[in-house]
């Protein structure tokens, strides 16, 4: 089976910048380390797993292996839901293990030196700000930065079984 | 001409643990009063193959121990020794060493040379007052020379038969003469020894090389005539094709030329495999002098049909070019069975994925694809289930090291115990076979330590003297249940309890005996005093329980005080695939191992009963069992809710057993086992998952936890 490897990025602020993927959630746009995205599907038909939390949304199989796939925008009250041909899903390999993630869009890839990168302030967004590596400008634009990595490994997600036990 | 000699070794390895294991076996069997010839005569050949491979790989010290062991054996075999317990003990403990110095060879592992001094002085002990021969008088023929030099065209050949000589000293000079040339060693009446010997040198040179160890007065030289050129590309035609076909020519199988001009005696059949490579030359040139070895013991035939197959596997497992009805076997590594496996996995996917895809096309239309499409169901079945069976092996070959455990553990504890064993040829998943091991034989000590009493204690309470263990295996729906049994003290609940109190476990004194078994799996358990009593076991007992859960089995103890503890292990046939039965409820589609299920059926108004606050239960065949709704469990949207429209499917776990409501049965299929731990987490009530045949993933039912929960769910209300 496809397990892609790692790749571990130079721990996203080296002298030369780093490239975000840009996605949008509700009315905020948030970039995640572009390391850290396998690919970008359409949203497909789920296997809704019983007496989970509501924001995951169940299973799919991709190219035969199982993976959560989990929203967002329910996660953090951003957006209304909807589920269409528009809605994508960004699929993440995080230390090995995959998981789907569905947001509003995806927007492009930016590369952003670390002077563009300002620190996060204490509040202002719907992430706890542990999980915020700060903020990124492009022009006019803002990218709320996320540390995809430990979001998502996070007990307040759920996703890992060390975190449920 | 190089040659990878490791590859060999490696298969000596292979061969001598399988041998040794083999000879372990046929001890512990033997009957001391009155033994069975026939079973001396098969741990004889053990003892005699390894020796015989030790030697040819120059590993001394294995055929040194071996030769002892076998004068003994053979002097026991011929009915000049009566066997005594003292000499299956000596057996065994030969055994052991051998295996030390094999490991020894194999993984470098440290080699107790003082143990195997003491094992010899023993067996030769026991064999006191009868002068060990010498030399091998067993040893049919037996081929030392490396050929490093090849023997061109116009070598001399002689035969040099020697006077009565210590074997280590034709072994030196056998050594000696292989500087020069082909040798061979070719065994004469009276004990003497023969080489034949093709070199270069002048004769002049081998009597020199000879009179290092002998006098040269004793020696007999013949120059055989040299070989014709029709004989001679004949040999070298042969030898290349064996050379070709084993990778060198040290061991010439039985020649068919040669076969045919003399009958084979029965021991060269049986060793074929160190026949001299100079036997053809033999019979071209001298036969007169080197009559064929005689049989020194007489064997029944059946030995050598069993030989001559051991034969053809090992040249199959040697990768050798395969000769049709020679090679019944090959080893291969378990690597390549698993990817193997995988890729039949995948294939099963697909192959449901084209079933229903098709499934909507008009069969009139469609015929001919429909019909290729059925064709590729059943052999994908069927390619499945060969793939599988590769990897089954028979529970025997964890029961088989078993009685000599008993055996010993027994006599230390002074305690008498009959070992049975039944269903060994139970066949179970490699992987799980494996890791079966170590679980089974803590329980099988725990039960002689611990469960059995004392042959006094035993006859005081009235039962037999030597305690019984039992051991076995069946299948049992999809599941194999092991059962480790004793008819000892069984367990102590008071103990357990007080111990559990002591432990700060929740526990209160009006417990199941079911829910105080249980106790003993808790990890405080492991190290406690109460082991010392009959009745108490408990050391490892939670990892036990926790190899097993980790196979995907249930451990279940069943106990009465005074009539012996059984312990039953319930494991999954394979971790991969699993014969499912898909149902609906509402809109979702669920799994459940068919090896749960036992009926379905649509219950009568009648038989649903409501009780008050519990839930409610319906009566099938005069039993009433909880009846769980699906929906409930895992918060479907519901599309039926009275069951007596639906279907109830009775499942049975655990000695458990409970009706499951679902909307309806969607079919039956084999489905391949995902894990969703791997991306995901453990979900409770939900063993895995699976791939649909429209690329969909279904959740497969943990049937055990539903029925655990559903008990929770009558007693507290609360899921999982």
């Amino acid at each position: 089976m496809s397990t892609q490897p790692t790749n571990k990025p130079n721990d996203a602020h080296d002298g030369s910048g780093s490239e975000y993927l840009a996605f949008t959630l509700g009315s905020e746009e948030y970039g995640i380390d572009i390391l850290k995205v396998q690919e970008i599907r359409g949203y497909e038909t789920v296997t809704r797993i019983a007496n989970a939390p509501e924001f995951i949304k169940g299973v799919i199989n991709l190219r035969g292996i199982i993976i959560p796939v989990v929203d967002m925008r329910i996660k953090f009250n951003l957006g209304t839901p909807t589920y269409d041909q528009f809605t994508v899903v960004i699929i993440l390999n995080i230390g090995g293990r995959i998981m789907g993630m569905v947001v509003d869009s995806v927007s492009d890839v930016t590369t952003l030196s670390p002077d563009q990168i300002k620190p996060a302030p204490e509040m202002g967004t719907a992430f706890n700000s542990d999980y915020l590596t700060g903020l990124g400008t492009v022009d006019e634009r803002m990218l709320i930065l996320i540390d995809i990595d430990k979001l998502m490994s996070s007990g307040e997600m759920g996703l890992m079984d060390r975190m449920a036990a | 001409m190089t040659i990878d000699i490791s590859q060999f070794y490696k298969v000596f390895f292979d061969e001598a643990e399988e041998l040794l294991a083999e000879k372990e076996r046929l001890l512990l069997a033997v009957d001391i009063d009155s033994p069975d010839p026939e079973d001396l005569n098969a741990i004889f050949r053990t003892a005699h193959s390894i020796k015989g491979g030790a030697s040819t790989f120059g590993l001394n010290d294995m055929s040194e121990v071996t030769h002892v062991l076998e004068s003994l054996l053979d002097r026991i075999r011929k009915g000049e020794m009566a066997l005594t317990a003292q000499h299956v003990d000596a057996f065994l403990a030969a055994k052991d060493i051998l295996k030390m110095q094999l490991d020894g060879h194999r993984n470098g592992a440290d080699v107790d040379q003082e143990a195997v001094a003491n094992v010899r002085m023993m067996l030769h002990d026991l064999s006191e007052g009868v002068i060990v021969p010498t030399h091998q008088p067993t040893v049919p023929s037996f081929l030392h020379a490396e050929p490093k030099q090849q023997v061109a065209e116009g070598a001399h050949r002689y035969k040099i038969e020697l006077p009565d000589l210590a074997k280590r000293d034709v072994d030196a000079l056998v050594d000696e003469l292989g500087l020069l040339g082909r040798v061979s060693v070719v065994p004469l009446a009276a004990g003497r020894t023969a080489l034949i010997i093709m070199t270069h040198e002048s004769l002049d040179d081998i009597v020199a090389i000879c009179s290092f160890v002998l006098d040269p007065s004793d020696l007999k030289i013949f120059e055989a005539p040299p070989l014709t050129p029709e004989q001679r590309a004949k040999e070298a035609a042969e030898r290349a094709r064996i050379e070709e076909e084993q990778g060198y020519g040290f061991f010439d199988p039985a020649d068919p030329e040669d076969a045919g001009a003399h009958e084979p005696t029965e021991d060269e059949l049986g060793y074929g495999f160190f026949q001299p490579i100079e036997q053809i030359r033999l019979e071209a040139g001298i036969v007169a002098e080197a009559p064929p070895p005689a049989p020194v013991r007489p064997e029944p035939l059946e030995i050598t049909e069993v030989a001559a197959e051991k034969k053809a596997a090992k040249k199959g497992a040697e990768g050798a070019h395969a000769q049709g009805s020679e090679s019944s076997s090959i080893r291969v590594s378990i690597e390549k069975v698993d990817q193997l496996i995988n890729l039949v996995g995948e294939l099963v996917i697909t192959q449901a994925m084209i079933e229903q895809r098709s499934s909507g096309l008009d069969p009139m239309v469609h015929q001919r694809l429909l019909q290729s499409v059925a064709q590729l169901t059943r052999n994908t079945r069927d390619l499945q289930e060969s793939v599988m069976s590769i990897r089954m092996m028979p529970m025997d070959f964890v029961f088989s090291r078993f009685p000599r455990m008993v055996r010993d553990l027994a006599g230390k504890l002074g305690k008498k115990v009959d070992f049975i064993t039944n269903g060994a040829a139970t066949e179970l998943d490699k992987g799980l076979i494996e890791r079966i091991v170590d679980p089974l034989t803590h329980l099988v000590r725990n039960s002689i330590d611990h469960g059995i009493e004392m042959p006094a204690a035993r006859v005081a309470a009235g039962k037999s003297e030597s305690g019984r263990l039992f051991l076995s295996a069946a299948h049992q729906g999809g599941n194999i249940v092991i059962e480790v049994a004793d008819d000892g003290g069984g367990l102590n609940r008071e103990r357990i309890l007080a111990k559990a109190k002591e432990n700060g476990l929740a526990v209160s004194d009006n417990m199941s005996d079911a829910d105080v078994w249980q106790l003993i799996f808790a990890p405080g358990f492991s190290t406690a005093e109460i082991v010392t009593d009959v009745s108490g076991r408990g050391v490892g007992m939670d990892v036990v329980k926790r190899n097993i859960q980790a196979l995907g089995g249930t451990i279940d103890i069943r106990s009465a005080r005074g009539f012996g503890t059984t312990i039953l292990i319930s494991l999954p046939l394979t971790l991969a695939i699993l014969d499912g039965m898909s149902i609906r409820s509402g809109d979702e589609i669920y799994i459940l191992p068919l090896g749960f299920v036992v009926e379905s059926l649509q219950p009568a108004r009648a038989d649903v009963k409501e009780i008050h606050g519990q839930g409610r239960v319906v009566k099938v065949r005069g039993e009433y069992l909880p009846l769980i709704p699906l929906y409930q469990m895992f918060n479907i949207e519901p599309r039926l809710t009275d069951p007596c429209e639906g279907i109830l499917v009775i499942l049975e776990a655990e000695g458990r057993k409970a009706a499951l409501f679902v909307d309806e049965l969607v079919g039956q299929q084999q489905v391949v086992v995902k894990n969703l731990e791997a991306n995901y987490r453990k979900v409770a009530g939900i063993s895995g998952a699976t791939i649909l045949g429209d690329g969909g993933v279904a959740l497969i039912l943990d049937v055990a936890a539903l029925l655990r929960s559903s008990r929770q769910l009558s007693d507290e209300s609360v899921l999982f």
